[in-house]
């Protein structure tokens, strides 16, 4: 089934046209990486997708479970299954790790339906979720994000992923920051999370390696320029973006 | 998202009924003869009589104060009415009894004027407009030696106390409105702890509003002995009327040796309507004095309410090695206007201070910090840290810090920090991606940024400070 299908879309912010007739479809389950080069508006098209305020879609479809995004405001996306893990996480202080994950991890729920769980309830789900992906629990008491290293904060992104299991996850540069092993780590638990999709925005061959997607996007001046399997990142890397451009 | 942030949708003071009931009343306006009209009516000594009168003559002297960062319209003190209370006859309260329709009016504002479980171990003084109308566990707290009265019964009961301690703190003419306060106070509260007690229940005074043309002059005292300790709550709320009602009150705390005060407010008064229309004019003066050696006060305010605050809790530190401090939560929304904040004094040696105060404007609010840390001569290592963080939501607000620092002596040491911040789109966003609702998201960050204060709160006013932070902020998002 067609998760999230973009056609034709243009959007701009402050009147500067970021896509140009981008198009893309996602099906559950599938991996799809977009690679691109610096300031080609990766991280802009992530933001759309999302629903943030400061970008305007001027024409084109989006369509995510046959329902307008465009519709939709940024909460209602999040609850309908989109994630975006953020390439820069914001820090909130004065706010727990252990209470923020435990707030949108009960929101969730609710708008499931399902009943929400006390904190003491929710203490071993989360303790499960860190060991999986190798963060240290004295998180948990730490504000949230406040003071964290580059990779720490990144483990956070995956952490909520797991927590909220969306049928969408954009994961923007998730790899900047994490060493090999961590890398490698993180790859295995999405690799598992078989009913999540996700859009992988990376620059890094080795990520793409890690996660075996099932399509490779090149991106830039504001559409997909070319899409391949995993062997397109090979040409990439012999040959730049530059060669793209000729297409 | 300015637009979106800004548009106020709904009024959701939940206090702002008002109780119908036959009043008896002064006639309007201020002179010696509505004075001397109060004096007689308390039976009040020959002492009293002459303390308001002097202050009196004091604040027809006296200016309004202009240097605070307020835009204060003026105020017609001759056409205020300076004592109103629910009709004696009609609402009569026994000592066992309190009048069922401001027994009524009390349990709507969540407040229990029986010495029962429900009102969960707090011993409350209830002030109706210019009266004290109840107080609560006045027996149980009589056992332990403590004396815990309005401050008309203490005049009559123990006017030797009064005698001492009235204007010991804040003489009648320390400024405007203090002078003001000492000529026309009508009740208040009044607590005496004697030596080596802990008072065994925390005490409090809830103070209503909600005569339209009255406005309300009270006094809290306490005196604090030596090797004691007593903490008090308070809180107050009141009727929205489209006019402006006037609130000028003084709080003295005297704490002996080894003695200590903790002291927390939350004040909710109206605000005003989203236009700025209505609401309380607080001005208020509160002070305490650490007399003995190791005494200690500790004002914490959540100020969230009013029209416009004038307000700068304080501590003189005479005693060595006594402490000092305060903690501040000061939300503004709309047109609401703050000028609040701290003086601490040092005089003694080794005497301490905290100061972490954290200011809040929203709307097209005015929200100012001031604070004074003054380190006498003879205060040798004396010591202050101060903290003063402010929070602006939306681009029409004003918010700003004036710290002063008057330091005369070298051995002291003085650290201060400040940090302003704006509620970002992107924190916003980052919360909306998840899943949460925009007015909870504000909160979040919000509540984050106050955590140091709101910790600091008694239980029993922590959750209800942070329920009324979300409330005042719903109304900033739409």
């Amino acid at each position: 089934m067609t998760l999230l299908t973009v056609s034709n879309i243009c959007a701009e912010t402050q009147a500067k046209p970021i896509l140009k007739n981008f198009n893309i479809s996602i099906n559950e389950g599938e991996t799809h990486v977009i690679m691109g080069p610096n300031g080609s508006g990766k991280s802009t098209l992530t933001k759309i997708l999302a629903g943030h305020p400061d970008y305007k879609v001027i024409s084109g479809e989006l369509l995510f479970i046959n329902e307008n995004l465009q519709n939709l405001s940024p909460e209602d996306r999040a609850k309908k299954g989109l994630f975006l893990a953020f390439q820069s996480p914001i820090e909130i202080p004065g706010l727990t790790c252990f209470d923020f994950f435990h707030l949108i991890y009960n929101e969730n729920l609710s708008f499931h339906g399902k009943e929400s769980v006390s904190p003491l309830e929710f203490l071993p789900i989360i303790k499960s979720i860190f060991a999986k992906v190798g963060s240290n629990d004295d998180l948990l008491e730490r504000n949230f994000n406040e003071g964290f290293s580059g990779g720490e904060k990144k483990r956070s992104e995956i952490i909520q992923m797991l927590l909220l299991k969306p049928k969408l996850a954009i994961l923007d540069e998730i790899d900047s920051g994490l060493d090999l092993d961590t890398l490698k780590k993180i790859c295995n638990v999405l690799r598992h999370q078989k009913k999540t999709a996700f859009l992988i925005i990376t620059h890094n061959p080795k990520m793409v390696e890690l996660m075996n997607p099932d399509f490779v996007h090149v991106f830039f001046n504001g559409k997909i320029q070319k899409t391949g399997g995993k062997k397109l990142v090979y040409e990439l890397d012999q040959k730049g973006y530059k060669h793209f451009d000729t297409l | 998202m300015n637009d979106n942030l800004l548009s106020f949708i709904y009024d959701s003071y939940k206090y702002g009924f008002s109780t119908d009931l036959e009043k008896e009343y002064f006639p309007i306006g201020l002179n010696e003869e509505v004075l001397l009209l109060l004096s007689s009516q308390n039976k009040e000594p020959y002492f009293l009589k002459e303390f308001r009168l002097k202050a009196y003559l004091k604040w027809v002297q006296m200016r309004s104060p202009e240097w605070a960062n307020l835009n204060i319209p003026p105020i017609s003190y001759d056409d205020i009415c300076y004592y109103s209370q629910p009709k004696k006859d009609k609402y009569k309260t026994s000592s066992d009894a309190v009048n069922p329709t401001l027994l009524e009016t009390f349990s709507k504002l969540g407040i229990s004027l029986q010495d029962n479980e429900k009102s969960s171990g707090v011993a409350i003084d209830a002030v109706f407009d210019s009266k004290s109308i109840a107080t609560t566990y006045k027996e149980k707290l009589a056992k332990s030696g403590v004396i815990f009265c309005s401050i008309s019964d203490a005049i009559q009961n123990y006017p030797d106390l009064i005698m001492e301690y009235l204007g010991f703190v804040v003489p009648p003419g320390d400024n405007f409105f203090a002078a003001l306060n000492s000529a026309v106070f009508s009740d208040g509260s009044f607590c005496y702890v004697p030596k080596n007690v802990t008072c065994p229940l925390e005490l409090s005074t809830y103070f209503r509003i909600n005569d339209e043309h009255a406005g309300q002059f009270e006094r809290t005292l306490i005196v604090a002995e030596k090797n004691s300790a007593v903490k008090y709550l308070e809180g107050c709320t009141a009727t929205a009327y489209s006019k402006n009602q006037l609130h000028a009150a003084i709080v003295e705390l005297i704490a002996y040796e080894n003695a200590k005060i903790e002291y927390s407010t939350v004040q909710n008064w109206y605000s005003g309507n989203n236009e700025g229309l209505g609401g309380i004019y607080n001005f208020v003066t509160k002070r305490g004095l650490c007399v003995g050696e190791n005494s200690q006060i500790f004002w914490t305010q959540v100020e969230a309410g009013s029209a416009i605050t004038w307000k700068y809790p304080s501590c003189i530190l005479l005693g060595k090695a006594s402490l000092g401090k305060f903690y501040s939560i000061a939300l503004t929304n709309f047109l609401q206007q703050a000028d609040t904040g701290t003086k601490m004094i040092h005089l003694g040696e080794y005497t301490k201070s905290t100061i972490i105060s954290k200011g809040i404007a929203a709307g097209c609010s005015k929200n100012s910090y001031r604070g004074l840390v003054k380190i006498g001569q003879k205060a040798n290592y004396a010591r202050n840290f101060s903290q003063c963080d402010s929070f602006i939501i939306g681009a029409s607000s004003f918010s700003n810090t004036y710290p002063y620092f008057d330091n005369f002596n070298l051995t002291a040491i003085i650290e201060h920090e400040a940090k302003i911040s704006k509620l970002s789109e992107e924190q916003l966003f980052y919360l909306l991606q998840r899943g949460i609702p925009i007015s909870k998201a504000v909160n979040l960050i919000i509540t984050g940024f106050c955590k140091d204060v709101i910790l600091k709160l008694p239980l029993e006013f922590a959750s209800e400070a942070d329920k009324l932070l979300s409330l005042k902020l719903d109304n900033s998002i739409g």
